[in-house]
């Protein structure tokens, strides 16, 4: 049973980086931009949080260099893509190759570096209640407010009005500016949380999973995030079912090369992509017809004035 | 994923980081990096070679690098560019250059090219390893006697034969110290990726496993198994900072001798093709201070080490039994022969799991 305590632990880590990035880059995307420079910006997190981290000695303001990183890195795709109007697709990919080169460079320095990583929440008595205890009272900061994250967007997005108007303009941005929204403004912002929040997602690499920085650490898992929002049909419900399915796929799988079930570890290592697209699909077609991404996703918006 | 992010990277940054090469006279000599020369592993274990080439020839030579080269045909295009660039000894360093170090060979017959870890040769194309299972075999000594459990965990990368050969050096060697000691291998299916290398780490832990091996390049198995409070050997490079009081010794790839070697070979111009495969006695690798162990274990790994360097001790030494119980054909004498070792694709006894693939 304790095992089962450490896998879930382990999960929990590996989804959580997955599961921030994703709530961002959904906010993004439900704006109606689409930022294929996740991978970027979670590089970027990763170099300047560990970089604010170690000369700070405070996990608090890595994190926040991390967020910041991001969001400039955003700030960037939404100059180039919202007010130059350039092709989105192009825009996110070339920030993605700038954010990796970049961090390379910020964080050479820090290279072989280590930190004490983010501190476990620790409450007498609750933390210590064997195999329940750990996993609701032991985690770091960044699980909990991956999920207080992941929950305050949905209700931002079906609960408020700003949310509707969000949906509105990544559903229909003419309308949306025919109305008298800001739409530019808007996808700025939703695009600046995306940014803050794959900033955050990387940071959380170097500060809390595994608390050193090497040039590359984020490994694709910007990408991942990206399928994961697409998958998810745009829906935060989905989203967290697929960052733990695939968070959990991944931990199992080598789990059970370590007891040697006999299944090529090929195939084992293909199976978390394998596993959660087929769950999501599922999960898709059984509730609503279609896709639901939405209708401006990725189209220019040039408001004539 | 990543390798074609890198693609992407790197064709555009080929154009900027090539160094600058002017000086007339000097012997201009090219390498082509895999990863950054900060990666703490692989390619950072070439660039400190290159750097001691510099200090020890520098006023002979002059040395440019490509750093974050994919392989595949961008390779080609960063080795085709060093060569036109007038370099006259190229060091083509992993093993998926192969193929386009071999392709520029041909076209530039007056350049010398010299490709690690890999087995197509020419005229002018050289190729160099290490026999880096004879620190495997140390590896697996120090294992057994420092277990508990006697259950080791293996972090792999592929399922190459040179990771089968090391997985198998460990483990005849902890047998011949704790006959019923058990490994448990995980296949991370990467090189490079720190998350999954700790949680393959964790995942072995949370097994009963208490001494952690990798042949994956980051210090992130090091550091889980550090904060873990178990025993762990690092991969490549010097990782005792990750694990002060957790490594117990890593394999260090040391090309220095190996590239000051054949520069001067090159400036003397004897310079030939050859294939070096070198082990500890060739100083192709060595191994980090044996550290966090007993006494007795540290001067059992030192005799065994100098027993490896002077020829009186091979890892596979034959009988090698498979896990099929059957001897393994004795080609090299009383050892398995380097081709056997090169294409090693079975597991030995002892090992309770499937090699994948088989």
């Amino acid at each position: 049973m304790e095992l089962v305590e450490a896998i879930i632990l382990s999960v929990l880590a590996a989804s959580t980086p997955l599961l921030i990035a994703a709530t961002g880059e959904l906010v993004t995307e439900r704006s109606g931009v689409l930022n294929l420079g996740v991978e970027g910006m979670m590089i970027m997190g990763a170099a300047c949080g560990f970089a604010g981290a170690w000369l700070t000695g405070s996990i608090l303001i890595g994190a926040l260099c991390g967020i910041a990183a991001g969001t400039l890195m955003s700030l960037v795709f939404a100059l180039m893509a919202l007010g130059l109007a350039v092709n989105q697709v192009a825009t996110g990919l070339a920030l993605t190759i700038l954010g990796i080169g970049l961090s390379g460079l910020i964080g050479a320095g820090f290279v072989g570096e280590r930190i004490t990583p983010a501190a476990h929440l620790y409450i007498p008595g609750l933390t210590d209640i064997p195999l329940i205890g750990h996993v609701p009272f032991g985690e770091d900061a960044f699980v909990y407010l991956s999920l207080a994250l992941i929950v305050g967007v949905w209700w931002f997005l079906y609960r408020t009005r700003p949310g509707l108007i969000l949906r509105a303009c990544g559903d229909n941005h003419v309308s949306a500016h025919a109305l008298g929204y800001p739409v530019l403004r808007i996808r700025t912002l939703a695009a600046m949380f995306g940014g803050a929040c794959a900033g955050l997602a990387g940071a959380y690499l170097p500060l809390a999973y595994t608390p050193f920085f090497i040039p590359g650490m984020t490994a694709g898992r910007g990408w991942i995030a990206l399928a994961l929002v697409v998958f998810s049909s745009w829906r935060p419900g989905r989203l967290v079912v697929g960052a733990y399915l695939f968070g959990a796929v991944t931990i199992l799988q080598l789990h059970a090369q370590g007891w040697g079930v006999g299944i090529p570890s090929q195939f084992m290592s293909a199976l978390p992509y394998l596993a959660t697209v087929i769950v999501l699909v599922l999960l898709s077609r059984a509730r609503t017809g279609g896709s639901t991404a939405p209708a401006a996703l990725g189209t220019v918006f040039v408001p004539d004035r | 994923m990543r390798k074609t992010l890198l693609a992407l990277a790197a064709g555009l940054l080929l154009a900027g980081s090539v160094g600058a090469a002017s000086a007339a006279d000097k012997l201009k000599v090219g390498f082509i990096y895999l990863g950054p020369i900060g990666d703490l592993g692989w390619t950072y274990q070439h660039e400190l070679a290159r750097q001691a080439l510099v200090k020890e020839l520098g006023d002979k030579i002059e040395t440019t690098y490509l750093e974050n080269v994919p392989e595949g045909p961008d390779a080609e295009r960063a080795i085709e560019q060093l060569a036109r660039a007038g370099n006259k000894l190229i060091f083509t360093t992993s093993f998926g250059y192969m193929d386009p170090t071999l392709k520029v060979a041909k076209r530039y017959p007056n350049v010398h090219f010299e490709h690690a870890t890999g087995y197509k040769r020419d005229k002018n194309m050289s190729t160099y390893s290490a026999k880096w299972y004879q620190g495997r075999y140390i590896q697996g000594l120090i294992a057994a006697k420092m277990s508990k459990s006697g259950v080791l965990g293996y972090i792999g990368s592929f399922p190459i034969p040179e990771v089968v050969s090391g997985i198998n050096a460990t483990m005849l060697a902890a047998q011949t110290i704790n006959p019923n000691i058990k490994v448990k291998i995980i296949w991370a299916n990467t090189w490079f990726d720190p998350g999954k290398e700790a949680d393959a780490a964790k995942a072995l832990i949370d097994q009963g496993a208490d001494i952690i091996m990798q042949h994956t390049d980051s210090p992130a198995a090091m550091q889980i198994a550090s904060e873990r409070g178990k025993l762990a050997f690092g991969q490549d490079s010097e990782m005792i900072k990750f694990g002060p009081k957790t490594q117990l010794t890593s394999i260090l790839d040391t090309w220095g001798p190996y590239y000051i070697a054949r520069v001067k070979a090159e400036l003397d111009g004897t310079w030939k093709s050859e294939d070096s495969w070198g082990g500890l006695d060739s100083h192709m690798f060595a191994m980090a201070p044996y550290t966090n162990m007993p006494d007795d274990v540290k001067k059992m790994a030192e005799d065994a080490q100098a027993a490896i360097t002077a020829g009186k001790l091979h890892p596979f030494k034959c009988p090698v039994v498979g896990q099929d119980g059957k001897a393994v054909e004795c080609k090299g004498g009383d050892h398995l022969d380097d081709g056997q070792i090169l294409g090693m694709n079975f597991y030995v006894k002892g090992i309770d799991d499937k090699l994948p693939g088989k």
